[in-house]
């Protein structure tokens, strides 16, 4: 792998950028591999970086059906923070936060990672409590979180409205100022090419369309571009996920509905950190382009297809404004869909399936890129060790058996 | 300033209404019916912006809405707007534009060093660098980028325009009003269908706008006018301009964003709305949405004086005003030809045409060589010289694959470059549609393949570049779907006659060589013009792998500026192509999403905004009574209740003190309408209610009530309230405040969806009734004196019963339920008594010292006794048994929803949270609500945590703080201390039981 630096970049420009390399291979799909990984979003190339890095397993393929990074990890609103109500949830996202804090070192990739703050707003009594409770829970748990008053709210990003006229006044809100945004795209490629450099073949526009199962135990996978063998097949594939696992007879308690964000055209700075308000449904950040991001709830109908309605943007910008006035000026430039998959507790699914050698790694619903690098460093170790990792051992699909749910909805249930 | 380069021509100008205006500072006049950039290219200035990264100057490209290039920050103050488009900003008086992202000035702009740099700041760079060492990344590199990134200002005040919303239905949607929709819509108007007819254009009439076209042996001017008459006139036919439909969804659902006043300037009346957007759910849809014209991929094709040449054309044509004094057009086909012809015509100096293909032997060419007119052939541009405007440019002989250069360059002056590169149908809502695309090689361009929605496109958009077959397009199409929605035989009305002129195919040549490999040397070969993005950055894309049109497109940032890549991404996939050695339909096209062009928010957002609006806002009939009488209003849900009614003088804590005592002491009254209500009829509504709810309900006597939990099916309790019995198969359910909605969902999903057998009709009748809560010891009597017909008494009257009869003279509902633990009685009358029965309590129960109290007094009540929240003391992880209310589990049932998860492992474990009550040591001290608890003092990080502070009061009757709280085993804990943290402060706490308050339950019965 050549090292991406000022240096390399400046002598690159002598050749007139003639001379860089590929980031990753195309390679042609092998027989059979260790353990091939389903989806090539950021979860699933960072499990196979952390495969080849942490547990020296290289004879990996991360199979994708389109083209990497293409699914959610490049749609998303790239919001990544981690204060989670639950210890589990807690713990889990506070690790994958500090591998955030190093990860453009870590991948010698600009992943542009920007601890700019979020703030979730709270505008009634209710909201007051709940986000007491969880910078509470967060401070005894380490991780970073302040509340702040109406005014403190207006010092932190002076462009909010919190008149008390406004239909939701704000009364609030929760900081976690180690939160920020980062470059979806440049995760994926980073883990890419990182995970290709250790030896891991990324091979795109293959799909897979059937599990190979025998006597409980996975085999190896049926796939668009033929049968590849695999001693262990772990499935990373988000909002698809209900389908894949169906291909192994494992029905999941996920839903599947679209998610939709936008980005406005791209403005001088006005918005300096990562505002979110499950209340009124929408958050917004604006990305170092200038375009505002802006995201809202999912779509209620769940399906496939990767677009939404336009009443949910509708309702979603009118509620922006009531936040952030100003922004009545400026113009809707893109907007898009994802397909996310939630779980009834509204926390992921990271572990074993009743398949041997199978594994799952879905539910990140809305808020799953924040995950990204812990979900990899987490999820790399269940399939090596065949046995999770203690940050994701509360994930198990068991616990909808058990009972034992990690109820985020407080803390995720719109938000990100 | 004079307009040097207005002519005495322009079919859509009128020269002698003068219209002035000021741009980037100074002074200048245009006229009617011109846009800023007719108005600015008419006074010769072509220099009117910078790109994004590194601030070359650039001139206006295009006549249209796919304009990259001039950016305008129009207005000051609060009706500024950032990032219009020059080319759609309508001329009016008083204007005042200026350029955008450039500082001091466009003429100077001092970021320009950001060219020197250029050659460091290829595609992706940024991803390669700033990551040493890690601080920067804070505190240096990324405010950099963000202060140079963005084009306009927002204006900081709020926004003094309104904006709106239409919904509305018809059969034939007409998208594009040119000769194509134009004929679209006379065919199905005349059908009697309901027909709308948009265009984001001014006027109506499409390219026809631009052109000379000939229709029926008169200007097609002429025929334009007499359609759009013919069209006004049917009653049948709405016709919308400056409106662009920007979206196309599932069903024929299309969105219009109509810009209704913008061309008035600031002095619009301000009572109409600035822009509307529109909903349109048709039968039928005809995209006629015409096409856009192709730069062409040459050394430098980005200055001042280098436009589209359709637009050169339009300028020349429809506004009069010459692009320059001397042009040349540069093209690969022959619709250029039209505008070397008109632009002569119209008096500029076209002294060459320069054409990619090696012969030139088409109609239009041999008409333009008539005129006098150069035509090399087999040559192309391969320098430009120019900065602030093109000076001149070099050709050359170019070999016949496209790849280099073979002859000699030739220097020519010339201030205007005319460029066409072919055309590309606007299939974005045809994309959009989920229609399917193909490459067509000829044309080389995507066209519309097969439909997925009830829907046809005709003329330019369907690749039909000559006007008789778009007329007649137009017209089948047109009838084709007014018969298809039910109107008319489908029979085509004859379409008129336009002069046919054959055009010989083009040739397309993605990238035209210059004198050193492309990407390799000082020139460059510009593709996506506001991001700076050249051919060689997608070259290099596809060095580093970037296969997929759509990483090329995420890496190099093509298509994704403003215009979002009308121009660029057909020129930017060609070359990934190239690149990769694949046909263009292999690698394909990137995905078109809305919107088509830029929507303003406040328009998206229409009404929505500004405090009522948002949202509704929900208010009791006895809202102008709490508000006479001084309450404090908090908001649950949409509603908003009184929170409580402080005396002059009193705080929160004190008026809470006093409502408090009095109820306890006396007679308090609470507004408690905001209850969610749902009415249940038929046959089967016991038994679901006995589904729905934990405990039993077959047995209920008709005139009792019963407390009910409602969980989800993990077990945990989601709902609650008191349900009674109306009548044998007639319930009045209620429940919580902000859980109505939910609940009303659940009940329907139910019924739906799992017991679809089941005769049950779930009715929301919260608004219907208005609820008094009237509660305390001095209670009955009121309610006696209210009501001298009824009998209160426990016996005829006991609690969890209901009774109907003739209160303070209205017919009224009362149920004695208690959620303070004293006697209590609620009255429900129809709301409309609500007032009435609330100034009658407060009339008759004077000599009570009657006491309204809010919210704020009933939560302290109910948290004396130990009544939960749900919500509050609950947060959807808690089962009956964890509040401690086994009893409401009815052991007996075979089923209830959340039954079966009580005998998982973990919801059954016995040291689950469970809710308790906590005392403070210091009685005085109040916890924090979301307090978390710990059983030891310290603790190491991260600590374990063993539940939280649900609620907290102080108790005025207990002369004592209280709280509520979930603690992990917190049943068998009674008696014991542990902590509780808020942000810091640790204080020590003891475990009771959270019945602080009348504990044998005696003051229910009064
Ligand atoms: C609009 C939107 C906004 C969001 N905002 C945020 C946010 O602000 N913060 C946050 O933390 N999270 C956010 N999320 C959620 C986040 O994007 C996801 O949780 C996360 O990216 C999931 O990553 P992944 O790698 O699991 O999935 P993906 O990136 O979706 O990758 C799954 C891959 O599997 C592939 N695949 C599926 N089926 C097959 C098959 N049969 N064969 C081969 N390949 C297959 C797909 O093509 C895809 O590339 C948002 C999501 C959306 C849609």
């Amino acid at each position: 792998m050549s090292r991406f630096s000022i240096f390399s970049l400046a002598r690159n420009a002598m050749s007139w950028h003639q001379n860089w390399p590929s980031q990753w291979r195309s390679p042609e799909p092998k027989p059979e591999y260790d353990v091939v990984i389903i989806g090539a979003g950021g979860h699933g190339l960072a499990t196979a970086y952390y495969l080849a890095k942490e547990h020296g397993i290289t004879n990996v393929a991360v199979i994708e059906k389109g083209w990497l990074g293409g699914g959610n990890t490049g749609r998303n609103t790239t919001i990544v923070r981690s204060n989670y109500l639950w210890d589990e949830s807690g713990l889990f996202y506070e690790n994958a936060m500090k591998l955030w804090e190093n990860l453009s070192q870590e991948l010698n990739y600009n992943v542009m990672f920007s601890q700019r703050g979020v703030m979730n707003l709270a505008h009634n009594l209710g909201d007051v409590r709940e986000s007491v409770r969880r910078v509470n829970a967060n401070n005894l748990n380490g991780i970073d979180a302040e509340w702040l008053n109406a005014e403190q709210v207006k010092e932190f990003c002076p462009i909010i409205n919190i008149s008390k006229n406004s239909r939701y006044p704000v009364l609030g809100a929760t900081l976690q100022r180690r939160g920020g945004t980062a470059r979806h795209d440049a995760v994926a490629w980073g883990y890419a090419r990182g995970a290709d450099a250790m030896g891991v073949d990324v091979i795109q526009n293959c799909e897979v369309q059937g599990l190979m199962v025998e006597g409980g135990v996975i085999k190896g996978v049926r796939t668009s571009r033929g049968e590849i063998k695999a001693k262990k097949v772990a499935m990373a594939c988000a909002g698809h996920t209900s389908v894949v696992a169906d291909m192994a007879g494992i029905r999941l308690p996920i839903e599947s509905h679209p998610l939709q964000a936008l980005v406005s055209e791209p403005m001088k700075p006005v918005i300096d950190c990562v505002v979110m308000s499950n209340a009124v449904h929408v958050y917004v950040s604006q990305s170092d382009k200038g375009e505002l991001v802006m995201g809202a709830g999912i779509d209620p109908y769940v399906g496939y297809s990767q677009r939404g309605s336009l009443h949910v943007i509708e309702n979603q910008l009118a509620a922006a404004m009531e936040l952030f006035p100003l922004f009545s000026r400026t113009r809707l430039m893109r907007s898009w869909g994802g397909i996310v998959d939630t779980c009834p507790d509204a926390s992921p699914i990271v572990g074993k399936t009743p398949v041997k050698n199978l594994y799952v790694n879905a539910g990140w619903g809305t808020g799953g890129f924040k995950a990204t690098p812990g979900s990899g460093f987490c999820y790399a170790h269940t399939i090596a060790k065949d046995e999770p990792h203690p940050l994701n051992a509360p994930f198990s699909i068991d616990r909808f058996i058990t009972g034992a749910l990690v109820d985020e909805h407080g803390a995720a249930g719109v938000a990100h | 300033m004079t307009e040097k380069f207005r002519t005495s021509h322009g079919t859509g100008v009128d020269r002698s209404s003068v219209i002035n205006f000021t741009f980037n500072g100074k002074a200048y006049r245009g006229v009617a019916g011109d846009t800023l950039a007719s108005a600015l290219v008419a006074n010769g200035v072509h220099l009117v912006g910078r790109s994004f990264k590194t601030h070359r100057p650039r001139g206006i490209l295009t006549c249209g809405s796919e304009e990259p290039n001039a950016i305008i920050q129009l207005e000051t103050g609060p009706r500024s707007e950032p990032n219009l488009r020059a080319t759609q900003i309508e001329l009016y008086e008083g204007l005042i534009a200026k350029s955008v992202n450039c500082w001091p000035s466009v003429n100077f702009d001092v970021l320009a060093v950001n060219g020197l740099a250029s050659r460091l700041f290829v595609a992706g760079f940024y991803y390669k660098t700033f990551m040493d060492p890690k601080s920067m990344w804070m505190t240096v590199y990324e405010p950099m980028i963000r202060r140079m990134a963005g084009l306009g200002v927002l204006p900081r005040e709020k926004d003094p325009d309104t904006y709106d919303h239409m919904n509305e239905f018809c059969e034939v949607m007409v998208i594009g009003a040119g000769p194509a929709g134009l004929a679209a819509a006379l065919a199905a108007g005349k059908s009697g269908a309901r027909v709308v007819l948009c265009d984001e254009q001014v006027e109506f009439g499409g390219s026809l706008l631009n052109s000379k076209e000939i229709i029926d042996g008169r200007p097609a001017l002429e025929w334009v006018a007499s359609a759009v008459a013919e069209l006004e006139a049917m009653d049948n036919v709405r016709l919308l301009k400056r409106a662009n439909a920007f979206g196309y969804y599932d069903h024929n659902y299309i969105t219009v964003h109509e810009r209704r006043t913008d061309h008035f300037g600031p002095g619009a009346k301000p009572e109409l709305a600035r822009h509307r957007v529109w909903h349109f759910r048709a039968k039928q849809v005809v995209l006629a949405t015409g096409s856009h014209e192709r730069p062409l991929v040459f050394a430098d094709n980005d200055r001042p004086g280098i436009m589209l040449a359709a637009s050169g054309q339009a300028y020349a044509n429809r506004y009069g005003a010459l692009p320059g004094k001397r042009g040349v057009v540069f093209t690969n086909n022959d619709s250029a030809y039209r505008v070397a012809i008109d632009l002569v015509d119209a008096g500029m100096a076209i002294p060459m045409v320069i054409d990619l293909r090696e012969v030139a032997d088409g109609e239009l060419p041999n008409v333009a060589r008539q005129k006098g007119i150069e035509v090399v052939t087999g040559a192309g541009i391969v320098a430009t010289e120019g900065r602030k405007r093109l000076k001149a440019i070099e050709i050359a002989q170019i070999s016949s694959d496209g790849e280099k250069i073979t002859g000699a360059k030739r220097r020519i002056e010339c201030d205007t470059i005319l460029m066409s590169g072919g055309w590309n149908p606007a299939v974005h809502l045809f994309s959009q549609s989920i229609g399917k695309l193909r490459y067509d090689e000829e044309k080389a361009c995507f066209l519309p393949n097969i439909s997925s929605q009830k829907e046809r496109t005709v003329g330019a958009c369907k690749g039909t570049f000559d006007l008789q077959s778009a007329l007649e397009e137009g017209m089948a199409a047109g009838a084709l779907a007014a018969q298809d929605s039910g109107f008319g035989k489908g029979k085509a009305p004859a379409a008129p006659k336009a002069i046919v002129v054959v055009e010989k195919p083009l040739k397309a040549i993605w990238v035209v060589p210059t004198d050193h490999p492309v990407g390799q040397g000082p020139r460059k070969h510009f593709v996506d013009y506001q991001h700076d993005v050249t051919a060689a950055d997608i070259m290099l894309a596809a060095r580093e792998g970037m296969h997929s049109v759509e990483h090329m497109k995420r890496f190099t940032t093509t298509g994704m500026a403003t215009d979002q890549g009308k121009l660029s991404n057909v020129n930017g996939l060609a070359i990934l192509s190239a690149q990769l050695g694949k046909a263009i339909p292999q690698v394909g096209t990137t995905t078109f999403r809305p919107p088509y062009t830029p929507v303003t928010f406040g328009a998206l957002a229409g009404r929505g905004i500004n405090g009522d609006l948002a949202d509704p806002v929900r208010r009791t009939p006895m809202y102008s009574w709490h508000l006479e009488h001084g309450a404090t209003f908090e908001p649950v849900g949409q509603w908003q209740r009184a929170w409580y009614y402080p005396k002059a003088g009193e705080d929160m804590h004190a008026a809470v003190t006093r409502e408090s005592k009095a109820l306890r002491d006396g007679v308090g009254i609470l507004d408690a309408s905001t209850l969610g209500k749902i009415d249940i009829q038929g046959k089967d509504a016991a038994q679901f209610l006995n589904m729905i709810y934990t405990n039993a309900w077959l047995k209920l006597p008709v005139g009792s009530c019963r407390y009910g939990f409602m969980l989800k099916e993990d077990g945990m309790v989601f709902d609650d309230g008191v349900t009674s019995r109306l009548g044998e198969n007639h319930f009045h359910m209620t429940t919580t405040t902000g859980g109505a909605a939910g609940v009303l969902d659940w009940l329907e999903e139910y019924l739906q969806t799992e017991w679809p057998d089941l005769e049950v009709y779930c009715t929301s009748v919260t608004e219907e009734w208005s609820t008094l809560s009237i509660g305390g010891p001095k209670a009955r009597e009121l309610l006696e004196e209210l009501a001298p017909e009824m009998d209160f008494s426990n016996e005829a009257f006991p609690f969890m019963t209901w009774r109907e009869g003739d209160v303070a003279g209205v017919p009224a509902r009362v149920f004695r339920i208690s959620f303070t633990g004293d006697l209590s009685y609620e009255i429900n009358v129809r709301n409309w008594h609500g007032l009435h029965m609330w100034e009658k309590c407060m009339e008759l129960g004077a000599k009570y010292d009657i006491t309204p109290y809010g919210t704020e007094t009933m939560h302290v009540l109910r948290a004396e006794k130990g009544f939960v929240i749900i919500g509050q003391d609950t947060d959807g992880t808690q089962t009956p048994q964890d509040l401690g209310m086994d009893w409401i589990i009815a052991k007996s049932k075979a089923d209830f929803i959340g039954r079966r998860s009580f005998v998982r492992e973990d919801t059954k474990r016995s040291d689950r949270k469970q809710l308790v009550g906590l005392m403070t040591e210091n009685p005085k001290e109040v916890l924090a609500e979301g307090a978390q608890l710990t059983y030891e003092r310290v603790n190491p990080t991260p600590a374990p945590m063993v539940g939280h502070v649900t609620s907290a009061y102080w108790s005025p009757n207990l002369d004592h703080s209280i709280a509520m709280a979930m603690v992990k085993d917190g049943h068998n804990r009674m008696g014991q201390w542990i902590y509780a943290h808020d942000r810091g402060k640790v204080t020590k706490v003891k475990i009771v039981s959270p019945v602080f308050y009348d504990q044998k339950g005696e003051r229910r019965d009064g």
